[in-house]
């Protein structure tokens, strides 16, 4: 008995979504993130609270699971985050690692839940900020050998802050697809 | 692999890319000691594994090496233990040489010192028989030895040979039970006879209970028996008790102490005083053999044959005799042995110089002074 996972309609279900995957034009797959890593620096300069919000990872996330191919999330998580990496003084590769899990994970996801539900993106938001906050802290505290203070009960205010910004910017986003759904 | 990579082509992409940027993070990054992470990592990926095929080398040649090793330690093991038997034997050897230059070093200052005609032989055999007290010399008849001369060392008397070859003499011992002769303690100069009793100690008998003889003193030969001249060491007093008729005294003969190895056989004796213990410090027979010689035999050379007045090679009054007959005869023109008329040997000897004798003690001669009578 085939287990519930990958029972047939579970598998039509999950091609349907793969196939049912938006496109974008390129010119939105170059210039968005790369204005969301030039937000992610430029902001800060006149708005010290944009520190807390996270921009290549919503990037990350919206596009991982838009596209719903996992090799797809891995090339833009990695991508954004050696961009954001070029741009800090962390060596290069601990944001690309990181984001590429979450394009992964978030590419995973898409294949079995509609998230086109604002209220299930905006859990997906919680869950992968979180997942790359705690992961980045471990990576810091393993490869580079420092040991940054984290706040638990911060780092979920800002969860929530990121995903009430994301709701918006998905939405907004959604404006640039291509495909009709 | 194409059907895994296939199946799981997401995840192995995802490996793929972390670990593309794992390496490229171990390029960048550095740890405490400066030293790049890809290093580190490298170093520590690979040294488990030679760590592993070292200890597998080691435990497969070190075991082999170790065990060809072994044979080698074994032949060595084996070519030195008979280097070290060698090498025990010439130590052996050279302490009996030098063991020897000493007997003979000390042979040697004793035959300067002493009055004795003598002339060195070794042991070269014992006789037959468990209870055998005779040894063999390498000196004999063609060297000078005779039956019945005495055969001493510098510690004192060994015996006298019983039986002269041409090339070996037979040496009876004093231990042995047919043995006597003379002896005279240094002491309260006690006369006895010194008796073998077929073992390592002598019995001094014929001496009366009324006598003093202590434990250590020193016995020396008399002379009475003809064979000793007198004043060679015995040995020391080890008992000394009362008895039924005379004491039994026993002597350790102190020329045994050291063991038998060269003797002396004396071809001419000469009679020497007994020492004095008091002259000699706390005695024992090795000081005795290291005492200086009498007054009597001062006057002679210290060389190894040293020039002996004729007079004087045997003070005995057979001796005597003997020479004053052969005066009187050389002086009325008589040769004995060859028939003829009988010297008369009531007629006075021709004056002759006075024998070599000590100086007396350079003591003032009181002088009297001669008084005429009156007329």
């Amino acid at each position: 008995m085939p287990s519930p996972e990958y029972s047939e309609a579970n598998y039509v279900e999950g091609r349907r979504r793969k196939s049912s995957s938006s496109s974008f034009r390129p010119i939105v797959f170059f210039l968005v993130p790369l204005f969301s890593v030039l937000f992610d620096i430029f902001l800060p300069r006149f708005i010290d609270s944009a520190r807390t919000l996270e921009f290549p990872l919503l990037i990350t996330i919206y596009f991982s699971l838009m596209k719903r191919q996992p090799i797809a999330g891995i090339a833009i998580g990695a991508t954004i985050g050696l961009m954001q990496d070029s741009l800090s003084q962390q060596p290069l590769g601990m944001f690309g690692i990181v984001k590429t899990l979450v394009g992964y994970f978030a590419a995973s996801v898409s294949l079995r839940f509609d998230v086109n539900n604002p209220a299930l993106r905006f859990m997906l938001c919680i869950f992968f900020f979180v997942f790359h906050q705690f992961f980045y802290w471990v990576m810091v505290k393993a490869l580079l050998g420092q040991a940054p203070s984290i706040n638990g009960m911060d780092e979920l205010v800002r969860a929530m802050l990121n995903s009430a910004v994301a709701l918006p910017l998905f939405l907004l986003l959604d404006k640039l697809r291509d495909d009709n759904s | 692999m194409d059907g895994f990579l296939g199946r799981y082509r997401n995840l192995s992409v995802l490996v793929i890319v972390i670990m593309a940027q794992l390496v490229l993070l171990a390029f960048q990054v550095k740890n405490n000691q400066d030293v790049r992470l890809i290093r580190v990592w490298a170093v520590t990926a690979i040294t488990p594994l030679a760590r592993v095929l070292e200890g597998i080398r080691a435990n497969t040649f070190g075991v082999a090496g170790e065990y060809w090793q072994l044979l080698e330690v074994r032949s060595e093991n084996r070519s030195m233990k008979a280097d070290l038997d060698r090498l025990k034997l010439e130590t052996q050897y050279l302490k009996e040489e030098l063991a020897t230059a000493k007997r003979v070093e000390a042979m040697a200052a004793f035959v300067q010192r002493s009055p004795n005609k003598t002339i060195g032989g070794r042991i070269i055999g014992a006789g037959a028989g468990m209870n055998s007290k005779v040894v063999f010399i390498d000196r004999g008849s063609t060297s000078g030895v005779l039956r019945g001369m005495p055969v001493i060392t510098p510690d004192g008397i060994v015996g006298k040979v019983t039986a002269s070859y041409p090339t070996a003499s037979q040496v009876m011992l004093i231990t042995d039970p047919t043995f006597a002769c003379g002896v005279v303690s240094d002491k309260t100069r006690v006369h006895g006879t010194a008796r073998g009793q077929g073992n390592n100690q002598l019995l001094i008998d014929y001496i009366q209970n009324e006598q003093q003889v202590q434990i250590g003193e020193i016995f020396f030969t008399s002379g009475d028996d003809r064979i000793f001249p007198k004043g060679l060491p015995v040995g020391p007093v080890r008992v000394a008790r009362q008895g039924k008729l005379f004491k039994e005294i026993y002597v350790a003969p102190a020329a045994f102490e050291k063991g038998l190895a060269e003797v002396l056989v004396v071809l001419e004796g000469v009679h020497q005083q007994i020492p004095d213990l008091t002259q000699m410090g706390s005695g024992g027979p090795e000081v005795k053999a290291l005492a200086p010689p009498p007054p009597d035999a001062v006057a002679f050379p210290l060389d190894a044959t040293p020039k002996q007045n004729p007079n004087q090679r045997f003070s005995t009054e057979a001796d005597r005799l003997v020479d004053k007959y052969k005066a009187i005869g050389e002086q009325q023109g008589v040769t004995y042995g060859g028939g003829g008329r009988v010297p008369n040997f009531n007629a006075p000897a021709a004056a002759k110089p006075p024998a070599q004798k000590p100086a007396p003690p350079s003591t003032p001669v009181p002088t009297t002074p001669t008084v005429t009578p009156p007329e």
